[in-house]
């Protein structure tokens, strides 16, 4: 990789193409084998959530939608392993190291967020639903 | 080879500073990738709106009565398609087959169309029977959403059009195959938040 004169040879040829040294990154892992495979699990992935949905498999929603959430977690590996061909020596670690930073920022927003307001309306519900009792107790 | 050899010559003396800029190959693609992670956190934040507002129907639609799965299963088939093609014009691209590659992604972007095509019309549907996005907080945050991605689809699709133009009339060379690269990350990364745009915001939402 740091090879004096590497830069020089990078540019003539192809550097990510079908001889692309392992470890650059990207496209040099790709394979038809590998994209297939990712189609087929994402495609399966997709039919699952839209089957549970339209076919009211699950009559409880709460677990219906965890289920959901769950499968689409696994089909975003699926497509960051088999279509965006990230692993951990791409880039030389980089693009997985941003990958992580992205993932645990993203968690923070998305959980703190969520948690926050949750916990807000359920500080507001009881006199939300107290109200609506009395309401409907007259 | 030569270069350095001549460098290394010349800088007898002790050096005190970098004669070459200290730069990973392929920077291109890691700049490129570190852009597409501050787009997530565009993303995350709309999601996260969403998850806050995504409820609050101001006695307006819920998603139930505005969301079409039938539709959304062919969008989705639609998207996906198109990323699994967009991938194929790559391995077309890696075998230095230049027609094999404009036909592939020729096909991703037609997916791609009937993706937005599809979803302004459910966009118009919306606004027409007065779900549109003044409606509540949550149609708002659901436009917000989905209307940005859908966005990011059609730049992609102008991005596509522009690099197949350059490819027809230069080839497949240094400078296209790098963008093809970029272009691929954002078209496979486009697919990847319409999983959680799918999963969390049309098929959750009509469980609610």
């Amino acid at each position: 990789m740091s090879a004096p004169g590497n830069e020089i040879d990078g540019n003539v040829g192809d550097p990510r193409g079908a001889h692309g040294h392992p470890g650059d990154g990207g496209i040099a892992h790709a394979s038809l084998k590998g994209y297939l495979t990712g189609f087929v699990l994402a495609a399966i992935l997709t039919v699952v959530p839209f089957w549970l949905v339209m076919g009211h498999v699950i009559d409880d929603a709460a677990i219906a939608s965890a289920i959901i959430l769950g499968l689409a977690a696994v089909q975003i590996v699926v497509h960051v392993v088999y279509f965006l061909h990230m692993d951990t020596a791409s880039e030389h670690g980089w693009n997985m190291l941003a990958l992580i930073f992205t993932a645990v920022l993203v968690t923070i927003v998305l959980g703190a967020s969520i948690w926050v307001m949750y916990t807000e309306n359920a500080n507001m519900m009881p006199m939300a639903s107290q109200a609506l009792h009395h309401a409907m107790g007259r | 080879m030569s270069t350095t050899i001549r460098d290394t010559v010349d800088a007898d003396a002790p050096q005190f500073y970098c004669t070459e800029e200290p730069h990973p190959e392929n920077g291109t693609l890691l700049g490129f990738w570190i852009y597409l992670m501050s787009d997530c956190f565009i993303f995350a934040s709309l999601f996260a709106c969403y998850a806050v507002l995504g409820t609050r129907y101001a006695e307006g639609p819920s998603p139930r009565e505005v969301f079409d799965l039938p539709m959304l299963a062919v969008n989705t088939a639609l998207l996906l398609l198109s990323s699994v093609t967009f991938g194929f014009a790559m391995l077309a691209m890696a075998k230095d087959r230049r027609g094999a590659t404009l036909a592939w992604l020729a096909v991703a972007g037609v997916c791609a169309a009937g993706f937005v095509g599809l979803e302004v019309r459910e966009f118009a549907h919306m606004i027409a029977a007065g779900a549109g996005p003044d409606r509540s907080a949550f149609l708002s945050s659901f436009f917000t959403l989905v209307g940005t991605h859908g966005l990011h689809v059609t730049v992609g699709i102008l991005w596509l059009a522009t690099l197949m133009v350059q490819v027809a009339r230069h080839g497949l060379d240094e400078t296209n195959r790098r963008r093809l690269s970029c272009l691929s990350m954002f078209w496979h990364f486009l697919d990847l938040i319409w999983v959680g745009v799918f999963s969390f915001v049309y098929l959750v939402g009509v469980l609610r």
